[in-house]
């Protein structure tokens, strides 16, 4: 999604509050914006909690501050800079991550995003946005960018089925109807459900892709709600349980008392076999594949 | 709110400053000795009415804090506390610039105050960081100084630390990025009272000499006594082409003998005699004030 993202900044490059800073990644993807932001585009080193403040400053300024880095070194490396100076100021910090999930695959796990938005959802007012396809990043980088308050954007590698076509960006859509198991899956993984059931016919799972959290800030819309009644509801996302979108939307179904016939949920286990490989290599270790989702709700 | 009877409130309100919107125009030799002895009453009052410690390190600042809000620090300036424990210091500095009603410092410390033991995140005029945690308020302020050049806009920022506070490290990514970025409207001040939590700077985590462990960097180091305001304000001066960094050597706990370079005034509150004993031989009173030369 790094040559979307790009493209959707060089179409804003011309705004002078717009300012980009790195730490020190995109080499090979962020060229044209480099160019085209001249001195709005600040490489800030390998520092990311020192980033973090600075486009908070810069944000209370009036300027648009975006942050690109890898997920953890800004999730995990400067948590505190998010809480403190972003958050806690509500400023419209937004704030790039690179490879959510097991993004970075045999990069080993150092790189790799498994509690990110859990963590980051118990923040107050912060928006987390997950594109599920290459074509929304557009939108997302347009919806992070009307955002008055501060946004993370979880990016990580489309994963349309083949002989699918996306449809139009929303927070929640749904992919496919069915009357079997309604699926809801985060971002990417949204696509790899939805090719897991893509052949099946209309006695298949329902799927839906969740592209904005937490749920206080982008309730499940009630097409959603209605199509829960009678049937098992399955998260899957590519994130450990705690604090995923599992948890809170038990919580949701307890609150609006839903009457579902059966909860599950896929999430990222971790590294199960303690050995590493590619992103794939480690959402079959998860269950994060489309054969095993099959295999769970057939 | 008062939960001390032993304060000075009435006679420490100074002239005029009863929050109003618009504080005079900084301008040279404005701070008064005077005014600085008013607000040092004032903020171990507070701290006595609330009883409250951490005033070592506000007692250390609050020279310096007094001198840039009151001479330096116009409407496109910016300051950043970033040893949010001298809380107190700046809130009393605000008071003395009438952004905080007199009546409002005896909130300090107390529920439902917008006055906490660090700044708030929002709400408090004069201030615009909640800070607290130690090694933020230098990226704040390289953020602002960063923001002041890329909106062709004048103004410096002035930011103080602790000294102690080198020893996070993301301080030294904000130092890093300073100087590499030439932030030239960038001073950063720090309190060198060679006291932390636990120990002297010395002994828990050694920078010291800090302008000399700071030497390495792009940048313009200067050091003054933080208790002259004359040494200051030259030290002080706007940097040419680089980050300026002032050590001020001052004493934790200043104007206090009863705590004045002890490690116990980082956390502990005033006895009633130590407080009674600070105001009345207090600094101004006994001349260990600046001399009317080094105030000129």
């Amino acid at each position: 999604m790094r040559r979307e993202l790009c493209q959707a900044l060089v179409a804003q490059a011309a705004r002078p509050e717009l300012v980009f800073l790195t730490g020190d990644l995109g080499f090979g993807a962020l060229e044209p914006l480099r160019d085209a932001l001249g001195e709005r585009f600040l490489n800030a080193g390998i520092a990311e909690q020192n980033m973090i403040g600075v486009a908070a400053a810069l944000a209370s300024e009036g300027l648009e501050p975006w942050t690109y880095t890898i997920a953890p070194f800004c999730y995990a490396r400067a948590f505190e800079q998010i809480r403190n100076d972003v958050c806690l100021h509500r400023l419209p910090v937004r704030m790039l991550a690179n490879g959510g999930g097991y993004g970075y695959g045999v990069m080993g796990p150092t790189h790799h995003a498994l509690e990110d938005y859990g963590i980051l959802s118990t923040l107050p007012g912060l928006r987390i946005l997950v594109p599920a396809f290459d074509s929304d990043v557009g939108d997302v980088v347009a919806a992070a960018g009307a955002s008055p308050g501060p946004v993370y954007v979880r990016l990580g590698r489309g994963e349309l089925p083949a002989g699918c076509a996306a449809p139009a960006y929303a927070p929640w859509r749904r992919l496919r109807s069915g009357r079997g198991p309604v699926v809801v899956a985060v971002g990417p993984m949204a696509g790899i459900a939805w090719g897991a059931f893509a052949q099946d016919g209309e006695a298949g799972p329902e799927v839906w892709a969740v592209s904005e959290l937490p749920l206080a800030l982008s309730p499940p819309p009630q097409a959603f709600a209605d199509a829960l009644a009678g049937r098992t509801l399955c998260v899957v996302e590519e994130h450990v349980a705690q604090g995923g979108l599992g948890q809170a939307l038990a919580a949701w179904c307890l609150t609006s008392a839903a009457a579902l016939t059966g909860f599950r949920t896929v999430t990222a286990a971790g590294y199960p076999s303690g050995t590493y490989g590619s992103q794939g290599f480690h959402r079959r270790e998860s269950g994060l594949d489309a054969e095993a989702l099959r295999g769970l709700l057939a | 709110m008062a939960r001390h009877g032993q304060t000075l409130r009435a006679e420490s309100r100074p002239p005029g400053a009863v929050a109003t919107a618009a504080p005079p125009a900084p301008q040279p030799g404005l701070l008064a000795p005077g005014l600085l002895t008013l607000a040092r009453w004032r903020l171990l009052a507070m701290h006595r009415n609330a009883e409250v410690g951490h005033l070592g390190g506000n007692l250390s600042a609050l020279d310096a804090m007094m001198l840039v809000h009151h001479e330096m620090l116009g409407e496109a300036d910016r300051f950043v506390l970033s040893k949010g424990h001298a809380a107190g210091a700046l809130y009393v500095t605000l008071w003395s610039r009438g952004l905080i009603a007199d009546a409002e410092l005896d909130t300090f410390h107390g529920d439902g105050t917008r006055l906490p033991g660090h700044p708030p995140a929002r709400g408090l005029p004069g201030s615009r960081f909640g800070t607290g945690s130690l090694g933020h308020g230098l990226s704040l302020a390289a953020g602002l100084a960063l923001a002041a050049r890329l909106q062709r806009r004048a103004g410096r920022v002035f930011c103080l630390t602790s000294d102690g506070e080198w020893q996070e490290g993301s301080t030294f990514e904000a130092m890093i990025f300073s100087a590499h970025q030439r932030l030239a409207n960038l001073t950063i001040l720090i309190d060198h009272n060679r006291l932390q939590g636990f120990g002297t700077t010395g002994e828990v985590a050694s920078l010291d000499p800090i302008g000399r462990a700071l030497a390495g960097f792009d940048v313009e180091i200067r050091e003054a006594d933080g208790h002259d305001l004359a040494a200051m304000r030259r030290a002080l001066a706007p940097g040419i082409d680089r980050p300026v960094v002032v050590v001020l050597h001052t004493v934790k706990g200043r104007g206090v003998p009863a705590i004045e370079g002890r490690l116990d005034s980082h956390y502990l509150p005033l006895t009633e005699a130590q407080y009674l004993a600070a105001i009345l031989g207090t600094p101004g009173t006994t001349g260990d004030e600046a001399g009317p030369g080094e105030n000129a």
